[in-house]
């Protein structure tokens, strides 16, 4: 079936069709839109980072002429909704407090009132004459005094759920704790002949999205709402300030902006509530934008880490025994992905005796988001630096042990299912036969090699396609486009009806305009969205046949399609081809309208791996390092548009080498944070780093009818460990802390 | 404090604005000459998405006071394509996929044709030191500087058969 399909347009590189208006600066980003009569809205932030809130006087700011509505969190609803997502559930209490706080600001930046006003200038001077009085709380800043006895609890009423452990206190920073196990962990351990175990760090880190948050809404006496808004899911906009405001989701819709991207960090609500209810109070439009300080400080960032990783194997590299305890930051709400790193944590491998626990521990720091495969990079930093010293202490070739240990199609998943095709070994071959694993290295330098996992997610969507008159077609789906999701839409719609790529015209829309869809994360939505995309149009091509049948006044099982074509089978043989073109002209004649409407809830999307090579080089006297080349291997399933797997891969490999190398949150013993600009939270820029070479390696995803698998999230994970393996090579010291920065690299040096 | 008469040329057209004293260049392209093809990343110069040309240099807008354009030339992203002649980096941009989000694509159009209008041969290390003022968190940058190294090669080509 799929593997054996031959493709037309499937694997080709067209130009995406929103391109042009990207290369021209014509592109509507979320700061983009204004409406006549517009206020602007100002956040006013808690300089703590925990405190009680005693009192808020806002009578100052709403005496400011020019301004038109001041809120606090008393106009926000406490709420106990949910919103469902898929297995998950989002709590919408947590998302309402944080997008606006009741009673205790529960870290720096948390949002404490908003104001909108005639003019940004007004608005930000206006909430500077708002008096809050707080009562100011110990700050708990790290999950070891989160979990330290007598820790200062961030919510009263926070019980542990999962399996806290027996004697866990009955007040706790805890949200969370899960295992899991099999095997008999002792008898695996006594069974090894070497064990290496160590306590690895990762510092939180920001999705470094480059356009920041910016919303504009529109409240009408009627209770009709509009929101323009830059946002990863519309659907989860409109449900989730619906669901905080108690409003019916039918009375707001929702349009999505072009995204400057997300990467997790725009999937929760934090301005969309409160310029909903400014513009009630204004009886105006409020548009709200939030600046770099806000984003660092307010929005999204990943998890801090803490995993201590313990692992045995045979002498001939057989691993036979894995314990780990995974401790993640959640930020200020439970919410951290350390049950999904519990889950990735040796998912590459098959090891028959493990012990796997992880806890979700609030902090005073901003509520994390999802992050590009949600708690598996930190995870599988830990496993693939205590592999890298299994394989250097046995003296073997380190993919070769990996090969040793790969899990294959019928192995049990650590988390459970068994998996279907996988392709971990094709990609460690792959990185084996790759010219980079042999290439002399230099002086000074090192070479790192390490593995990543991540599920990949399916979930719901909807799409749909419809003919012109002309045979040409449009595609609407209702999934924003961040990284070219809509030219892979269209090229299916191609590959199913025959139509050139330039003729489908892809679209996407508002929440009123398309059915449901989940949030384009989960790296879902070539895969998922996709296969709602290709039912829609072999939906259209039925019709089509159908009125091909009609036309040529024969049963419909006489007709076949055929690229492009609907073509005459047994019985009505002495027809001449028809054309979609042909067909779409004749179309109101024939019945009207052609729409194919596809809706699918799309299953777990089958597995991701990956493996980097990375090469390093480090400068001993200064402990400033560069990557000086480096080769991303991955399984991608079936490419639809090389080039922006490739793409992924590349930008996914640059994130992962700069949390390795050089990002971290970095907080004062207060809980300010000292870093909240891109000048001294240094990101990748294009002169710190090489070419990223890509090798796709294509094991067909039998789930999807092209074979297609996520691709966006996996390239994040193996680069940590695969660049802290390479220093390790180029020093000789096996470091477990990151970010490898200059000062750090060089105190372990002089120390060494 | 009263506000300012800027008169000043963009994108080749004369055109007029009134600002106050302390906005920036940015904000009035944006705000009120509607040239929002200019992006705000950060407000501080630190990621290069609001870079226009003022006087043919590359500067990050939302550094330059609004003021500073009275009697210059300015070139924001909409003015980089002629016509329906998109300028090669933009054409570039497009074939080799070097855009994901979009949202630091102006940016680094502007800088590199920028660049590209001082030196149509630069190397791989020339293009990525050029470049390094604007970030991109999608891309990686590999696909933007094979792009700006392909660019630079039309534009030597075109050079040459006007010369031949
Ligand atoms: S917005 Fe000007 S450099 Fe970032
Ligand atoms: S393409 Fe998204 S920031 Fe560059």
């Amino acid at each position: 079936m799929s593997a054996e399909r031959t493709f037309e347009y499937i694997g080709t590189r067209p130009i995406r069709h929103d391109g042009l208006d990207k290369v021209t600066g014509r592109a509507n980003y979320g700061a983009d839109f204004t409406l006549p009569g517009m206020l602007h809205g100002h956040v006013l932030r808690s300089p703590h980072a925990h405190a009680r809130i005693v009192s808020i006087d806002t009578s100052a700011a709403e005496a400011t002429p020019g301004v038109k509505a001041v809120i606090t969190g008393k106009d926000i609803p406490k709420t106990n909704a949910k919103l469902s997502l898929g297995e998950a559930a989002m709590e919408l209490g947590p998302m309402g407090d944080n997008a606006l706080a009741h009673d205790k600001a529960l870290y720096e930046g948390h949002a404490v009132a908003a104001v909108a006003a005639t003019s940004p200038e007004i608005a930000r001077e206006a909430a500077e004459k708002i008096v809050v009085v707080y009562e100011v709380l110990k700050p708990v800043m790290t999950v070891d005094q989160a979990l330290a006895p007598g820790a200062t609890i961030l919510h009263d009423d926070l019980v542990t759920k999962g399996k806290p452990l027996a004697d866990a206190p009955k007040h706790t920073n805890v949200a969370l704790r899960m295992e899991l196990k099999r095997g008999d962990l002792e008898a695996g351990f006594a069974a090894a002949d070497l064990i290496v175990e160590r306590t690895f760090t990762t510092p939180m880190v920001h999705q470094g999205y480059i356009e920041p948050h910016a919303c504009v809404a529109r409240y009408g006496e009627d209770g009709q709402v509009l929101v323009w808004t830059t946002t990863q899911g519309h659907f989860i906009v409109r449900d989730a300030s619906a669901g905080i405001l108690g409003i019916d989701a039918a009375k707001v819709k929702v349009v999505p902006s072009e995204i400057g991207g997300g990467f997790g960090g725009k999937i929760p609500v934090y301005l969309e509530p409160l310029a909903i209810v400014l513009s009630r109070k204004a009886h105006r439009p409020v548009k709200m934008v939030m600046s770099r300080d806000d984003v660092f400080r307010a929005s999204g960032p990943t998890s801090g880490t803490k995993v201590r990783m313990k692992i045995g194997a045979k002498k001939d590299g057989t691993l036979v025994a894995a314990s780990a305890s995974l401790y993640y930051e959640a930020g200020a709400y439970p919410g951290s992905p350390a049950g999904a790193g519990a889950m990735c944590v040796i998912a590459p491998y098959t090891i028959p005796n493990f012990m796997i626990e992880a806890y979700d521990i609030v902090v005073n720091r901003p509520k994390v988001a999802a992050y590009r495969a949600p708690g598996s990079p930190a995870a599988m930093f830990a496993t693939e630096s205590v592999i890298d010293e299994i394989a250097q202490k046995l003296g073997m070739d380190p993919i070769d042990l990996r090969l040793k240990n790969a899990a294959q199609e019928g192995d049990s998943a650590p988390y459970g299912p068994k998996y279907g095709p996988i392709g971990l070994k094709q990609v460690l071959e792959a990185t084996k036969a790759h010219p980079h694993w042999k290439a002399p290295l230099g002086p000074n330098q090192g070479r790192g090699v390490a593995c990543g996992f991540w599920f990949n997610a399916g979930l719901n969507s909807t799409a749909t396609v419809s003919l012109s008159a002309d045979g040409s077609a449009t595609v609407v789906t209702g999934n924003p486009d961040i990284g070219g999701t809509r030219v892979a839409q269209a090229m299916m719609v191609s590959e199913e009806l025959g139509i050139p790529v330039e003729r489908v015209r892809p679209t996407v829309a508002d929440t009123d305009s398309i059915g449901y869809n989940d949030l384009t994360g989960g790296s879902r939505v070539c895969y998922a969205t996709g296969m709602a995309v290709i039912k829609a149009a072999q939906d259209a091509r039925d019709q089509l046949c159908a009125r091909a049948a009609k036309i040529w006044d024969v049963d419909p099982s006489c007709v076949a399609w055929e690229r492009g074509r609907a073509i005459p089978l047994n019985g009505a043989s002495d027809k001449e081809p028809l054309t979609v073109s042909a067909l779409a002209a004749k179309m109101t004649a024939t019945g009207g309208p052609i729409v194919g409407r596809g809706a699918v809830s799309a299953p777990m999307a089958g597995p991701g791996f990956a493996t980097n090579i990375c090469d390093i080089e480090v400068d001993k006297e200064t402990g400033v390092s560069r990557v000086v080349r480096y080769t991303a291997i991955q399984d991608v399933g079936k490419a639809v548009h090389p080039s922006y797997v490739e793409g992924q891969m590349q930008g996914g490999a640059v994130q992962g080498i700069g949390w390795a190398l050089n990002e971290e949150y970095i907080y004062d013993e207060a809980g300010h944070l000292e870093n909240a600009g891109f000048l001294d939270y240094r990101m990748p820029v294009a002169s710190d780093l090489p070419m990223i070479d890509t090798v796709l390696i294509e094991v067909a995803n039998p789930l999807h009818p092209y074979g297609v698998r996520g691709v966006g999230e996996v390239p994040i994970v193996p680069p940590l460990a695969a660049v802290a393996n390479a220093m390790a090579g180029a020093t000789g010291v096996r470091f477990t802390d990151l970010p490898l920065s200059p000062p750090r690299v060089l105190k372990a040096l002089s120390g060494a | 404090m009263s506000t300012i008469h800027v008169r000043t040329t963009v994108n080749g057209e004369p055109t007029e604005f009134l600002c106050e004293p302390a906005e920036t260049l940015l904000d009035a392209l944006r705000n009120r000459l509607g040239l929002t093809g200019t992006k705000e990343g950060c407000g501080t110069g630190d990621c290069g998405s609001c870079s226009v040309l003022l006087e043919g240099r590359l500067v990050p807008s939302c550094l330059v006071l609004a003021a500073e354009a009275i009697d210059r030339e300015v070139l924001t992203v909409e003015g980089v394509a002629v016509g329906d002649a998109l300028h090669p980096v933009q054409q570039a941009f497009l074939e080799q996929a070097a855009l994901q989000c979009g949202i630091c694509t102006p940016g680094l159009v502007v800088a590199a044709k920028s660049l590209l209008d001082r030196n149509t041969n630069p190397t791989e290390q020339e293009v990525r030191f050029w470049l390094a003022g604007n970030l991109c968190r999608c891309t990686g940058y590999d696909k933007i500087v094979r792009a700006v190294m392909d660019a630079a090669e039309v534009m030597r080509n075109e050079t040459s058969e006007v010369r031949a």
